[in-house]
């Protein structure tokens, strides 16, 4: 009796991924779903932070797709070894601090791994040739299937007739004739297909689904290394990056402002790690300082959280600051005027 | 029997699910895990986790700020 073929899908939540998998699907492979977690993911941690935007309906595209296909889906915390491809990329970073072709090597070589452990025949992925102008051009697909080690098991079904033939259309597990030869940045294929399929209500994230990729996020990122002095991060460093206003007045601290409720609320949890100010005598916004202060460090931060309070235009703004081990003094302080606040502080 | 509690305060999604994912994994079929998050998404997100992965939502229910899910190891875990 001819084994049951299976593979494993790299679902990110979007449309190319969900079509990989039903292409492979429809030819009789049992096929599961892996989604890894780097961290810095868009769409989960700003929803779940910013009151404005829980309004909207809220879910993991990666659940959704997986929930579509009725296929298991595995969800991998990469965070700790994901550093090194952020910090260290062998083959650089695109337009921001993205380093598309590393992580997607990076990918593949974990749902490799993946795939031996759990006894898989091979990995489909959503890469579509000319797509992306650093992981999926036709001469660095190779790149990725050679240094994940994945070679002719990694299958890209949307764009397969454009690709030498893999183990799977070699063995005939699957028939390259019903593979898909898609080339370029155009969606129109995809959504031409989604529809055949029937599928509706897909996500179609514009510029990716990563904070890398994203030109404000790598500028408060590259800062973060320039004032530790060194290209290191913690998983708290890169959420409190996605959260607030980040104003540096000085080299050596930042302020982190909280721009609505849901922010402050967010903030609230990193009182204990971080010197916070509140504001007391107007309302305003929780803000936290990053890095070493003094006393004047923090009448400086103070003038400036005033100036994003209620009481902006007023004589005196009064705040409570709160130390690390939890001591609070009192500070009455005159707001910055917008003048006072150059646009380099802005991060 | 009292539930096996996964405290995933202050963690946003995906990571309750991961949290409740590689807790389920080591348990029988049949043992009750009771999520304890700050994230409203995973209100949304472990059921569908549940629906997709072959394992039996018992409830939801909301606490003040906190959300608590119970799930049940469904056969295939």
């Amino acid at each position: 009796m001819t084994r049951q073929r299976k593979a494993v899908a790299l679902i990110s939540g979007g449309l190319d991924s969900l079509l990989a998998a039903k292409v492979i699907q429809q030819q009789g492979i049992h096929v599961e779903g892996i989604n890894f977690f780097t961290g810095f993911c868009v769409e989960g941690h700003t929803h779940a932070i910013r009151q404005k935007d829980r309004s909207r309906v809220k879910r993991n595209n990666a659940l959704w797709v997986a929930e579509q296909l009725g296929i298991k889906l595995h969800i991998v915390d990469i965070v700790e070894e994901y550093k090194d491809i952020v910090l260290n990329p062998k083959h650089g970073y695109g337009a921001n601090l993205n380093p598309c072709l590393d992580c997607k090597i990076f990918m593949v070589k974990k749902a490799h791994e993946w795939i031996a452990e759990h006894g898989f025949d091979f990995i489909i992925t959503g890469e579509v040739v000319g797509q992306r102008p650093m992981s999926q051009r036709k001469d660095t697909m190779p790149v990725v299937a050679r240094e994940s080690g994945a070679e002719d098991r990694l299958v890209r079904p949307l764009s397969g007739r454009n690709l030498p033939a893999t183990l799977p259309e070699r063995e005939g597990w699957i028939s390259r004739d019903q593979l898909y030869g898609f080339n370029g940045r155009s969606r129109k294929p995809q959504m031409a297909l989604a529809e055949q399929f029937g599928l509706e209500d897909y996500a179609q994230p514009a510029g990716g689904c990563c904070f890398l990729t994203d030109a404000q996020y790598a500028v408060k990122l590259a800062d973060l290394w320039q004032a530790r002095g060194e290209k290191q991060y913690e998983m708290d460093d890169i959420m409190l990056l996605k959260v607030g206003r980040h104003l540096r007045p000085r080299p050596h601290f930042k302020v982190i402002i909280s721009r609505e409720e849901g922010e402050g609320n967010f903030l609230q949890g990193y009182r204990k790690q971080y010197v916070s100010l509140l504001t007391t005598s107007h309302a305003g916004p929780l803000a936290l300082l990053d890095g070493s202060v003094d006393a004047d460090d923090i009448a400086l931060a103070a003038r400036l959280v005033a100036r994003f309070s209620q009481g902006k235009q007023a004589e005196r703004v009064e705040l409570t600051v709160t130390a690390l081990d939890g001591s609070q003094q009192q500070l009455s302080v005159k707001p910055l005027t917008a003048e006072e606040i150059p646009q380099e502080w802005y991060i | 029997m009292s539930p096996v509690i996964v405290d995933a305060r202050r963690l946003l999604c995906p990571m309750p699910v991961i949290r409740v994912q590689n807790r389920v994994k080591e348990l029988p079929p049949g043992t009750r895990v009771e999520a304890i998050c700050t994230d409203p998404g995973a209100l949304s997100d472990i059921p569908a986790w549940c629906r997709i992965n072959g394992h039996k939502l018992i409830e939801t229910r909301t606490e003040g700020n906190e959300y608590i899910i119970v799930v049940e190891v469904g056969e295939e875990s």
